[in-house]
């Protein structure tokens, strides 16, 4: 603003006198620009820092419900270092989240695909895709409770009916089983999202370069490896790493489905923390099994930062 | 190189047919364009002859072979694309050799083939760049060197310079021309702009509503229109039109304007009295005359551009257009006496759109 010597609010300023800071605020832009912002900080700090503040301060301490700590250092996190279930939570969130994003990835992939190609009541399909996303966690997590029931589980009904088995299936009680379970519950709850997403990216792939890509040679592998895929990567990137978030952070589909258990085999770092800091009431070591999440997430949130930046051959004019 | 034969092709979308039975007979080497007014179905028949749209019935030959059933990549064609469609994620180099990198060839002949169009076309500074960062004629040049690079028996353009600037059309024009001299190569090139089509074409086929209306070298669609259609649509500005009827007046044709005025009409053998006719006189082939020969106009508008004048002007309901050489001073509203030069002038009947020339 400054260099722009007769604009009028410049001289309204200096008629003004002496440059007061409710002046300053009325003719500068920049100091506008902080004004507008304030409030938004205000709710950042409100809801999100102060939160995490207290529940890294909350990790340092010997807090108890209903009675405020006092600062112990690393003790809690050393008591944890030694500590084979929450080491068996870390594995746990782990594998949990390696899997259900892999596949959640590749379904999500495979669906947008087939959905984007000419098909008949393709406004339906879409729909019935969507649906896992808009039903609320619990629900469906009752859903598969069900559906996961040793008794009453329609998949051991079906296979029985089938004359595949003819025994009870344990789904949830069985170690390996209850985690293959809750990683399937997660896959079908997460997939929508991906195929969604990854198809309105698709969408956005001009139908001419697949036309020109046709008349090079391009095979339809070679089309999707060297066109669709490229052109891709930067919503792959971003709608895998709120996959990955979320996945991590996993809390309500684990609780309904298996509290962690059998033997604290389905034990997330998020259902851990609950379990210690509100039903046991160790508020400080459950804030330390939390505090332990975040460098997990941080390293997601970087891996993606990385993989987000502007591409090279995004940059540049803006016009087609 | 290839000769190109399309032998009474059909195209339907469903139950609307939009091409209806073209036959067109392109030589090895000939710059050939189609040329019609939008929506007429040029995109379509160059689609078919590239493999992207199938053939509802008929013949297309690519060299010795019909090729009806192949996929694109087995026709040998290449094919420049109206928004030139360059892959946004690779750089002029990578688009240019991307045709030769899913053929898996040989480094060494991918560079040597991407170095050399690149220098036919100028794009060797700009190899590294994305096509984001370039112009829009320098995108023209990447997708021409796309296609250069594949060296195909045929290259077909679809509007490949209707998203440049008005300069950069006629210098791109020029460009396509002299690379066709220099590549060789059958070329089967669309446009709309009929001046485009006379400039380029060694053979030009006007299209209308599916159909072929007439196929020639540029001078003879000019001079020999089959119909009013291919009058009306070659040449700018435009051929005049006078609607009328015949009627023999002693040993010379004449034509009595709607309007009620009687004006030579070219000898046309066989042509009965009443017949209704229309006669078409270009702009150039009209001359101001004094005395009772021709037909009067009144002017609406004079544009002088310094080599000519060109001369709006109405006869009753039909709007004439002529151009003189001459620098003459008109105003609007002033009536003037135009006399049609008859060696140049055409005789079309009415009903048909017909030629009447023998
Ligand atoms: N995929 C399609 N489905 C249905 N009709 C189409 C399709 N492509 C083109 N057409 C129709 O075919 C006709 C010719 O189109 P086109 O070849 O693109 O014309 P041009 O290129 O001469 O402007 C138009 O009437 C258009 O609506
Ligand atoms: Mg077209």
């Amino acid at each position: 603003m400054a260099d722009v010597p007769l604009s009028p609010t410049r001289s309204a300023a200096a008629k003004a006198g002496g440059a007061s800071a409710w002046t300053r605020l009325q003719t500068n832009r920049n100091w506008l620009g902080l004004w507008f912002m304030l409030p938004a900080a205000g709710f950042l700090i409100l809801f999100l820092a102060y939160p995490l503040g207290l529940g890294v301060w909350l990790s340092f301490t010997d807090s108890r419900i209903g009675r405020p700590g006092e600062f112990i250092g690393f003790e809690n996190y050393a008591w944890l270092w030694g500590d084979d279930v929450f080491w068996l939570s870390v594995f746990n969130t782990l594998l949990y989240t390696t899997v259900a994003s892999v596949l959640k990835f590749a379904i999500g992939l495979y669906l947008a695909l087939l959905l984007n190609r000419h098909m008949r009541f393709k406004a339906i399909i879409r729909a019935v895709v969507l649906i896992p996303f808009i039903v609320p966690t619990v629900l469906s997590a009752v859903a598969f409770w069900w559906i996961f029931d040793t008794q009453f589980s329609i998949i051991t009904w079906m296979l029985q009916g089938l004359g595949l088995i003819d025994h009870q299936i344990n789904w949830l009680g069985d170690s390996t089983m209850a985690r293959a379970s809750v990683i399937f519950a997660n896959i079908w709850r997460g997939v929508p999202f991906i195929a969604i997403t990854l198809l309105a990216g698709l969408q956005t792939v001009p139908g001419s370069l697949y036309e020109a890509a046709t008349i090079d040679g391009a095979t339809r592998w070679q089309l999707f490896r060297f066109i669709t895929y490229p052109l891709l990567t930067p919503i792959i990137a971003v709608v895998m790493t709120f996959s990955v978030l979320f996945t991590f952070t996993d809390f309500q589909l684990i609780w309904v489905l298996t509290r962690g258990g059998p033997f604290n085999a389905t034990h997330l770092m998020a259902t851990l923390s609950y379990q210690r800091a509100i039903l046991g009431g160790n508020l400080g070591e459950g804030a330390a099994i939390a505090t332990a999440m975040i460098p997990f997430l941080l390293a997601a949130i970087m891996f993606s930062w990385f993989g987000l930046q502007r591409r090279k051959w995004q940059s540049g004019g803006s016009d087609d | 190189m290839a000769s190109v034969v399309v032998r009474d092709v059909r195209k339907s979308f469903g139950q609307s047919e939009v091409i209806h039975g073209v036959s067109i007979d392109i030589e090895d080497g000939e710059f050939v364009v189609l040329v019609g007014p939008s929506g007429c179905g040029k995109s379509t028949l160059l689609r078919m002859i590239s493999g992207l749209e199938s053939i509802t019935s008929g013949e297309l030959w690519i060299g010795e072979r019909m090729v009806n059933m192949a996929p694109p990549k087995e026709r040998d064609i290449a094919m420049v694309f109206q928004n030139y469609a360059l892959y946004p994620h690779m750089t002029v180099f990578e688009n240019m050799a991307f045709s030769m990198r899913l053929r898996k060839a040989p480094q060494e002949e991918t560079d040597r083939r991407v170095t050399e169009a690149a220098a036919i076309l100028g794009l060797t500074p700009l190899l590294a760049r994305f096509p984001r960062q370039l112009s829009g004629g320098q995108r023209q040049r990447v997708a021409m060197g796309r296609a250069i690079v594949r060296d195909p028996q045929v290259f077909l353009f679809d509007e490949p310079l209707s998203n440049l600037d008005a300069k950069l059309r006629v210098q791109m024009r020029t460009e396509i021309k002299a690379l066709h001299q220099r590549v060789g190569g059958t070329t089967i090139y669309v446009t709309h702009d009929q001046i485009e089509a006379m400039t380029m074409a060694d053979k030009i086929v006007v299209m209308q509503g599916g159909h072929v209306e007439q196929i020639g070298a540029p001078l003879e669609l000019y001079d020999n229109p089959r119909n009013v259609f291919v009058a009306g649509f070659i040449g700018s500005p435009a051929m005049n039109f006078l609607t009328g009827v015949a009627k023999r007046n002693g040993a010379g044709m004449t034509v009595v304007t709607d309007h009620g005025e009687t004006v030579a009409a070219p000898e046309t053998p066989g042509l009965e009295d009443g017949r209704p006719v229309v006669m078409g006189v270009r702009p150039e082939h009209l001359t101001l005359t004094g005395d009772a020969h021709g037909f009067a106009a009144q002017v609406v508008v004079t544009e002088p551009t310094g080599a000519e004048v060109q001369v709006s002007a109405r006869h009753g309901q039909d709007e004439i257009t002529a151009v003189f050489r001459e620098r003459v001073a008109l105003k609007p509203g002033e009536t003037i006496r135009l006399s049609p030069d008859l060696a140049h002038a055409h005789l079309f009947d009415a009903a048909t759109g017909l030629s009447l020339r023998a």
